[in-house]
């Protein structure tokens, strides 16, 4: 039986305008709208733009308008925070290759998709942590902390969820385990940290850590917080997989047992990657709540691009300018974000589309 | 699909392997975990040895010595600290239930404006919300104290609303509901925090599209605990007090700090992108001749969506909305950053400054959020239990 497409309704111009002036209502929320438009747009762009000073190196060159020498000469804390001026080639290939590798992973049309995944998760974290903290190959040693900026918003967030994927679907296999005592710990441990707020856990990372290490291992501040975020990433990373888990049909892992399958092979081989599959929407939605979240670090001192710019906006010097910085910092972040969300949209109805066929 | 099947229950693995092999797994499993916590504890024991001191909650008996700025209960430094973290918790509690009022209706009014017929208002919503849930909250709450709030009129400009309420630099400024401190000395800043929760929450629910009973029983209620407020002050224990602009500041009323209207701002706008999307969500899964068969029956777009739509949306909205609650009094957190003092800043920042008392200040925090989220998923299982699953959508 075939079927057609039902049919698209196109509307000319003139057709899509009149149902701004459908009813008195949507006329007057139009006017209303086109009159807010007309008041704040032209406001924002002189400050923004036309009355902004972008060129020139101290306080006095600006005027009226944004001050946006300040996020120039600012520039190196924001992005790197303390990491040694000469050697800030090494995050910028990092984030090159970074750029390169989502790219890979995520266009549909290439035919090494799954390596260019198992790229950026497996091999590319290990890589660029050891190339940004150097100590081979004359490369300098850079300590974590001195990285900053947003450099250490993408280095923790990066760390958390890679280790935190496979964390997870442990958890989340445990919390589903027909053993009662693995179940409960599980699930008391998933939601133990779900229940915590983040600036609770990050003080848990800084403060009850350290005393729970045997004596003469001693992460510091960064080594603490990634660790602290991991473990909170883990108990989300969790919830995402068990949907994945819970959505795969049951007949999946009965078919690979009745292929006579070790019970760990089923799992490896059939159920973990469909499973993971599944869930990817709900992990990248994780990812980048996580990102955001790794603006807090903060509260704990240490100085990603948003603690960056909360030092810069106490410098004498440039005193005033907190709305400049801001709109900056959320700038960065917005767009960050949107590309991964419009990503992860777009990988979800791929996956649907899979899913139906 | 459809026959049951007899493998699968409830979709867990099936135990594996004979009793003998069971046994060891178990054994293997408490074996692993006695040695982890063993170790932990050990740890824990010599680490704090080291820096001489000991695991005791005697601290909390002890004179506080701070003062804390912003306090909805009457709070000195002579006071314990136990005292101290209850202050916290108070105002914790506060802004969260501002914060989830004020998200609540405001994030039901962008869900509608996104599911508005009109595309510039839905497109405009659209990109706000975006804005908001795509930038970091902690961001946001700094940005409303140290921008917005900066940049608002001094006290002699005050934007006032009816001569009774007055926002400028200094916070807000709203009218007191005063006890006469004869009768009831200790609750006078709670009762007049209670009666303006009462109004707000009131006026929360009259906008919520809950089933009409439940509404009938919280206006009710709400409106006894009005008319009890209102007896009061008739019978002269209670009188209301509005701001009066003395000089250069406001005499009178209560005034609401900066770093609390801040945190509300923050906390509300932040759940109420989420909110927005959430509302839009669950109207646009209601079957779509549920909208129809309102527009057949002559309702008006609004209607429709009020009296047809959002009642059925609200069996799918409700879990993912009380867990934005639980995000917001977690995020109340926050606060920390503009010193707002709730619970991890008094109690994980001043006390544990103080006294050193790591392991007891975090489980305090600790304990607090997990009991109030368990209680809170224990509520929204019952509800589930009762809406939910009855109704059959």
């Amino acid at each position: 039986m075939t079927s057609l497409p039902p049919p698209v309704l196109r509307r000319s111009l003139a057709q899509r305008l009149r149902v701004l002036f459908a009813t008195p209502m949507n006329a007057a929320i139009t006017l209303a709208m086109i009159g807010l438009a007309a008041w704040l747009g032209p406001k924002l762009f002189v400050w923004a733009v036309s009355d902004a000073t972008f060129l020139g190196s101290d306080r006095k060159a600006c005027g009226d308008g944004a001050c946006w020498i300040f996020i120039r000469i600012r520039m190196h804390d924001l992005m790197y925070g303390s990491y040694p001026t000469p050697e800030t080639y090494r995050p910028d290939l990092c984030a090159l290759a970074l750029v390169a590798l989502i790219g890979a992973a995520a266009w549909p049309g290439n035919p090494r998709r799954t390596e260019g995944l198992v790229a950026l998760l497996l091999v590319y974290p290990l890589a660029a942590l050891l190339f940004l903290r150097g100590g081979f190959a004359g490369l300098p040693v850079v300590e974590t902390r001195l990285w900053g900026g947003l450099l250490l918003n993408f280095v923790l967030s990066f760390i958390a969820i890679v280790v935190s994927v496979p964390l997870g679907l442990l958890l989340a296999e445990g919390r589903r385990s027909s053993q009662p005592e693995i179940a409960a710990f599980c699930t008391g441990f998933i939601e133990i940290w779900r229940a915590a707020p983040i600036v609770t856990i990050l003080f848990f990372g800084i403060v009850i850590l350290p005393l729970m290490l045997p004596r003469g291992i001693d992460f510091n501040k960064f080594g603490c917080v990634a660790i602290a975020l991991t473990l909170f990433s883990s108990a989300y990373m969790a919830e995402a997989i068990r949907g994945g888990l819970q959505a795969l049909p049951a007949g999946q892992h009965e078919a690979a047992l009745s292929l006579s399958l070790k019970p760990w092979q089923a799992r490896l081989l059939v159920v973990w990657p469909q499973a993971l599959r599944l869930s990817i929407p709900a992990i990248v939605t994780n990812a980048i709540d996580l990102f955001k979240d790794t603006s807090l670090v903060t509260i704990v001192g240490l100085f990603d691009l948003l603690g960056s710019l909360q030092q810069a906006i106490k410098d004498p010097q440039w005193l005033g300018l907190a709305a400049e910085g801001y709109v900056f910092v959320a700038g960065v972040f917005l767009a960050i974000c949107s590309v991964l969300s419009f990503l992860a949209r777009r990988l979800e109805r791929e996956l649907a589309v899979d899913r139906h066929r | 699909m459809a026959a049951a099947h007899p493998i699968a229950l409830e979709g867990r693995s099936q135990p594996r392997g004979g009793r003998a092999r069971r046994l060891a797994q178990q054994g293997a499993f408490y074996a692993v975990l006695i040695a982890l916590g063993a170790s932990l504890l050990y740890n824990i024991d010599r680490n704090l040895a080291e820096r001489g001191l000991s695991l005791s909650f005697d601290f909390l008996a002890r004179p506080a010595g701070f003062e804390i700025a912003i306090k909805a209960i009457d709070f000195s430094p002579r006071d314990t600290y136990a005292a101290a973290a209850l202050v916290g918790i108070v105002n914790t509690l506060l802004v969260s239930a501002l914060a989830i009022v004020t998200a609540t209706i405001v994030g039901f009014t962008a869900g509608a404006m996104l599911l508005s017929s009109n595309p510039i208002l839905a497109r405009s919503t659209q990109a706000f919300t975006e804005l908001i849930r795509n930038t970091p909250q902690l961001l946001q709450i700094l940005f409303v104290y140290t921008v917005i709030l900066r940049a608002l009129p001094s006290a002699r400009e005050s934007l006032s609303l009816g001569g009774a309420v007055f926002l400028n630099v200094r916070g807000l400024f709203i009218p007191a509901i005063l006890t006469d401190p004869a009768a009831m000395p200790r609750f006078g800043i709670a009762a007049n925090e209670a009666a303006w929760l009462c109004l707000a929450g009131l006026i929360a629910s009259l906008f919520l599209p809950l089933s009409r009973r439940w509404k009938t029983w919280l206006a009710g209620g709400l409106l006894a605990v009005l008319a009890g407020l209102l007896a009061a002050m008739l019978g002269g224990a209670l009188k209301i007090e509005t701001p009066v602009l003395r000089g250069f500041n406001f005499r009178g009323g209560v005034q609401v700090a900066p770093e609390l209207v801040a945190l509300w701002i923050g906390l509300a706008v932040y759940a109420s992108g989420f909110i927005a999307d959430m509302v839009r969500g669950a109207v646009l899964a209601v079957p779509k001749g549920q909208g129809e068969a309102a527009a057949a029956l002559g309702l008006s777009p609004f209607l429709t969506l009020r009296l047809v739509k959002l009642p059925q949306a609200l069996r799918i909205l409700v879990p993912p909305l009380v867990s934005q609650y639980l995000n917001i009094l977690k995020s109340s957190t926050l606060g920390l950053a503009i010193a707002y003092p709730e619970i991890m800043a008094v109690v994980a920042g001043t006390t544990l400054n103080q006294t050193g008392h790591a392991i007891e200040t975090m489980l305090i925090v600790m304990l607090f959020f997990i009991g109030t989220n368990l209680t809170i998923s224990y509520l929204i299982n019952v509800y589930n239990r009762r809406v939910v699953l009855r109704g059959g959508l």
